[in-house]
């Protein structure tokens, strides 16, 4: 068997784009991930009654439950009400519902890490419980939690894969697509294998890094 | 929901228990394979042998970094080619959801193992244990407590990467799920029972992972 490098190479604009798309789409969900993981954790912190309940819901809803299923869920189910959604905007209202689950927990354990006693002097200093969150439990709170805000990015950055199956042109789509076009599955293999390491195994690394880090810079504990 | 839907389901319930079946299998075979290769994984893992950790450590980064269905489909595309091999999909996704539930449940294994204090090591030595009776009788034992809950969690991201497989062709629930509404068109009603049926699975599962965690570790 020998590769033909000169196929490659002519295919190689196209995994790029796929590349590009790839943390377009992950790089959307992630912010707006974040925001819902924020926001929720505010709610649960905050106390705010039947939006703390509805919270709860949609974490174990988020977490309990496969991307496929959630992406085919509002690609295929919700045009039988009449909501018709690009593969795109699905792909990034998906991820976004499976990563603010994912994202509440890591902000919401973030926040109850710091420690009760700055709870309690901070409300005996007379702060409001906003105050309190603004400038005493949020700094330190995200500081705790940036490895595990940093994995689960990575983790939504994987999980991009999944909107393949909803025509999404990112790295693996591109790949299929090709292999199904042109029957070249030993080129294209290759490729998307390289391309995915050449992403993913210095961002793990450096997640190693970033924790090993952190780990050492916390006190209190 | 109406009664026309209730029949719907009803009728379809034979379809879906069948694509169910594969979900379970392809769920409970790799749990299994990756429980019992995962003891071993983890346990190699905190070898002295640099040359066996070096190996393993590559079977892990490789197996974390890239994506799940990448490899899903490397292996079903790529097996025929590279080797001769053609493995039938249901094979392919247990040999695929296998071999990254091992990395995954090693490093639960190996965590715990290397979370107990040194004193227990260096008694079982001290009394003449050889190092698979101290493994065998004194750290895995002792270690069970802290592998159980995210030993449970890996199960529940197990179960829910089965949905994956449709991708390749085997016809698990999803698949049933997608036949029915060729067949009906009821798509809305179709995949909520498909959600459903997953949080069915995967929130007990969690659920237990999280009381067993704040029972055995309260303070995390």
């Amino acid at each position: 068997m020998t590769i033909d490098t000169a196929y490659m190479l002519e295919k190689l604009p196209a995994f790029w784009k796929g590349a590009a798309v790839t943390f377009q789409v992950a790089g959307a969900a992630i912010l707006l991930s974040t925001a819902a993981g924020l926001l929720n954790a505010a709610i649960l912190f905050f106390r705010i009654p039947v939006l703390r309940q509805a919270v709860r819901v949609y974490v174990e809803a988020a977490r309990n439950t496969p991307l496929l299923i959630q992406l085919f869920f509002l690609y295929f189910a919700l045009p039988s009400v009449g909501i018709r959604l690009s593969g795109y905007v699905t792909a990034v209202a998906a991820m976004t519902f499976l990563g603010g689950g994912y994202l509440t927990e890591v902000i919401r354990s973030g926040v109850e890490a710091v420690s009760k006693g700055q709870m309690e002097s901070g409300l005996a200093l007379g702060l409001s419980r906003r105050q309190l969150l603004r400038h005493v439990v949020l700094p330190q709170a995200m500081r705790i939690t940036i490895p595990a805000l940093f994995s689960n990015y990575i983790f939504l950055l994987k999980e991009t894969t999944v909107a393949s199956a909803v025509a999404v042109p990112e790295i693996l789509y591109t790949t299929t697509n090709f292999i199904a076009l042109e029957y070249r599955t030993y080129e294209m293999l290759l490729m998307m294998t390289v391309l995915y390491l050449l992403i993913f195994l210095p961002l793990s690394f450096l997640l190693d890094w970033v924790e090993r880090r952190l780990r050492h810079g916390q006190f209190g504990h | 929901m109406g009664s026309s839907d209730i029949d719907l389901l009803l009728q379809s319930l034979p379809q879906l228990g069948r694509g169910a079946l594969y979900t379970a299998g392809i769920a409970l075979s790799s749990i299994a394979f990756s429980a019992a290769g995962g003891l071993v994984y983890g346990a190699l893992r905190t070898s002295r042998l640099p040359l066996l950790r070096f190996a393993l450590r590559t079977y892990l980064e490789l197996f974390r970094a890239v994506p799940i269905l990448v490899w899903l489909f490397f292996f079903f595309f790529g097996l025929p080619i590279f080797f001769g091999l053609n493995i039938p999909s249901f094979q392919c996704a247990v040999l695929v959801l296998s071999l990254w539930g091992i990395t995954e449940m090693g490093e639960v294994v190996r965590g715990a193992l290397q979370s107990l204090p040194k004193g227990q090591r260096e008694a079982g030595r001290a009394i003449g244990l050889s190092e698979r009776q101290l493994l065998m009788y004194v750290l895995l034992p002792a270690a069970v407590r802290r592998m159980l809950p995210p030993g449970i969690n890996v199960c529940t991201r197990l179960i829910k990467t089965t949905s994956l497989t449709v991708l390749i062709g085997v016809t698990e629930a999803i698949k049933a799920g997608q036949q029915i509404i060729e067949r009906t068109g009821e798509s809305l009603l179709i995949y909520s029972a498909l959600f459903l049926f997953y949080f069915v699975l995967c929130y007990p599962l969690s659920a237990l992972s999280r009381r067993l965690e704040l029972r055995w570790n309260p303070q995390g």
